[in-house]
């Protein structure tokens, strides 16, 4: 019974945000590869989200739902999720390259002696092979990997896959997998969940205004927080003006920051070192805002102006305020 | 507490993108001239936890890297920053393995170590930005792992209590030891090595092994590099011009508007 099987490691007692991308690449894969659309849905008081994968065009789910009091740990979850790979036999693995799915992934694959790529952001059978592209070297370069073992595992970048429209919804057939709680070498002793400060979250953002060095001094950095307020934006910025401390670490986008893909992604005063270009290579239109046209950014850039922004950004926040009024 | 070390060396990622260059034939980065290797980021970062961990507790420190013979380089920085022995893996056989084969050789040379409490290895390495390798080890080695750790708090010889990132937020763990760590780069900024530790440096001799010495017998390819390249990026820029750059700010959110962006 080949098949793809699915692990949705759920947020909190949420299914996570890039669960519909998730099923929509598993249901897509399912039918090049063939059979039916598993997943393995894993966290605490999780029972009542299974319904929700199959409106999303799971076929089955089995529920790994933690007795313990705290949040199930990483070696739980690796647990669970060997259990299911044996009980299903897939012909690969699916699942999010973003909170508990970033470990868990590498492990399994190891546990099964499958191979694995990480942070994918396409993926094809070719062949009977499944290939998957990946950006590599912090997203100067892309890798493209046939993966050689039975089953295979690939984790998914968030937001690199389209969520279907009008998934396929399906009355998903549920079981529990009962797992085990043995004594472990990982104890979670509590879970710290931040609520973002204002605004929406960086990393599923849908619009995002950044600020670099260019902004010349933290003083200057409200324009970016009004642009940011009149389009419903997140704020980000470069690893300059982090670690410079003119806005917190948090706010930081690229290789050692958050991995970002809005819809539309505009920057104020950054050049576009690779550092940061890595961290936006699944932003779908950026917008460049910057002194010196040679800068590397506008060659990612699908509209920019070159000029001084304290003379352009006001004027565009303004018309902004106004279409949007 | 007797900390293990797992560092990779890699092209310098700070280098401008103009002199990156892929060699597509050979599906590999050609070497930018007058551009050292340094070590992986994420890696400097473990090392830094690991020495602050030997400050505070005792114990000796040993760095494991695989690689061909410039990552001496990268073990002499580790011992100039302060670590106490190191062990190079160097094997043309092992040197572009894939992951799963680095993480059994580097998991082999750890298990000739006399003894170690934790093995602490970067979350993942900025070359092949695959993050695999060190969970590998851990399976192999037979410990748990908890990957990305953002803080390690309190630590003693048979436990320790580490953050470690998810979704939106974080989670506090006891880690029961040995164990192994993959670290993230909010834990610390890494030392530069004090002139006492390069003149160290330069007189450490480290030990080479090869796949022979570790008992590896030849690997099973589970995945394979297709293709390596670079996106093109054609300028298509569109750039927005007017007689001011006020007017070019309200001209830039009219044509956001056009293109239903906004």
């Amino acid at each position: 019974m080949p098949g793809v099987l699915l692990i949705a490691v759920a947020s909190g007692e949420q299914l996570s945000p890039s669960t519909a991308e998730l099923v929509g690449e598993g249901v897509r894969l399912a039918g090049d590869v063939g059979g039916s659309v598993i997943a393995l849905l894993v966290g605490k008081n999780v029972q009542g989200l299974a319904s929700g994968l199959g409106e999303l065009g799971v076929d089955k789910v089995l529920v790994a739902d933690s007795q313990s009091t705290t949040p199930p740990s990483p070696e739980w979850m690796l647990a669970a999720a060997e259990l299911a790979a044996s009980q299903t036999q897939p012909a690969a693995i699916l699942l999010t390259h973003g909170g508990g799915g970033r470990d868990l992934g590498p492990s399994l694959a190891y546990r099964l002696g499958a191979g694995m790529v990480t942070d994918a952001t396409a993926l094809r059978a070719d062949g009977g092979q499944l290939i998957a592209t990946k950006p590599v070297f912090g997203g100067s370069a892309i890798a493209e990997f046939a993966i050689t073992t039975t089953p295979c595992v690939v984790s998914l970048r968030p937001r690199a896959f389209e969520a279907p429209e009008s998934p396929p919804a399906k009355q998903a057939q549920v079981e529990v997998l009962s797992v085990p709680e043995s004594d472990q070498a990982i104890e979670v002793l509590e879970e710290i969940r931040e609520q973002a400060t204002t605004g929406p979250r960086l990393k599923d953002a849908k619009v995002i205004v950044s600020g670099g060095r260019g902004l010349g001094g933290p003083e200057n950095w409200e324009y970016v927080e009004q642009l940011a307020d009149v389009l419903g934006a997140a704020v980000g910025a470069t690893r300059a003006i982090t670690d410079a401390g003119w806005v917190p670490p948090s706010l930081q986008v690229g290789l050692t920051g958050a991995t970002v893909a809005p819809d539309l992604y505009i920057t104020i005063g950054i050049s576009g070192a690779v550092q940061h270009i890595a961290g936006i290579s699944g932003a779908r239109n950026v917008v460049a805002i910057n002194r010196d046209g040679d800068a590397n950014i506008f060659k990612y850039a699908r509209f920019g102006v070159v000029g001084d922004w304290k003379q352009i950004v006001p004027a565009f926040t303004k018309r902004l305020r106004e279409l949007r009024g | 507490m007797d900390i293990v070390v797992t560092v990779k060396q890699v092209p310098d990622p700070d280098i401008p993108p103009t002199h990156f260059k892929i060699d597509e034939a050979a599906k590999k980065v050609v070497p930018p001239a007058g551009v050292a290797p340094v070590m992986n980021g994420y890696d400097a970062n473990a090392l830094e936890a690991a020495l602050r961990l030997k400050e505070q507790l005792g114990g000796k420190v040993t760095v494991v890297s695989l690689g061909p013979d410039s990552a001496k380089d990268t073990l002499k920085r580790a011992i100039a920053m302060g670590a106490d022995a190191a062990i190079h893996i160097n094997d043309p056989a092992l040197n572009e393995a894939e992951s799963a084969t680095t993480a059994q050789a580097l998991a082999a040379a750890i298990n000739k170590l006399d003894h170690f409490d934790l093995v602490l290895s970067g979350r993942q390495a900025s070359d092949t930005d695959g993050g695999q390798v060190h969970l590998g080890v851990a399976r192999q080695l037979g410990l748990a792992a908890v990957s990305p750790v953002q803080k390690i708090e309190v630590a003693s010889d048979d436990s320790l209590i580490a953050e470690r990132i998810v979704e939106d937020g974080y989670q506090r763990l006891k880690v029961r030891l040995p164990a192994l760590l993959g670290v993230s780069s909010e834990m610390n900024e890494p030392r530069y090595p004090p002139l006492k530790g390069i003149m160290a440096a330069g007189r450490a001799q480290i030990p080479v092994w090869t796949a022979a010495d570790l008992g590896l017998e030849a690997p099973r390819p589970r995945v394979e590099l297709r293709r390596l390249y670079v996106e093109t990026r054609e300028a298509r820029v569109e750039l927005i011009e007017a007689d001011s750059l006020a007017e070019a700010g309200t001209k830039l959110a009219d044509k956001l508007r056009e293109a239903r962006l906004v």
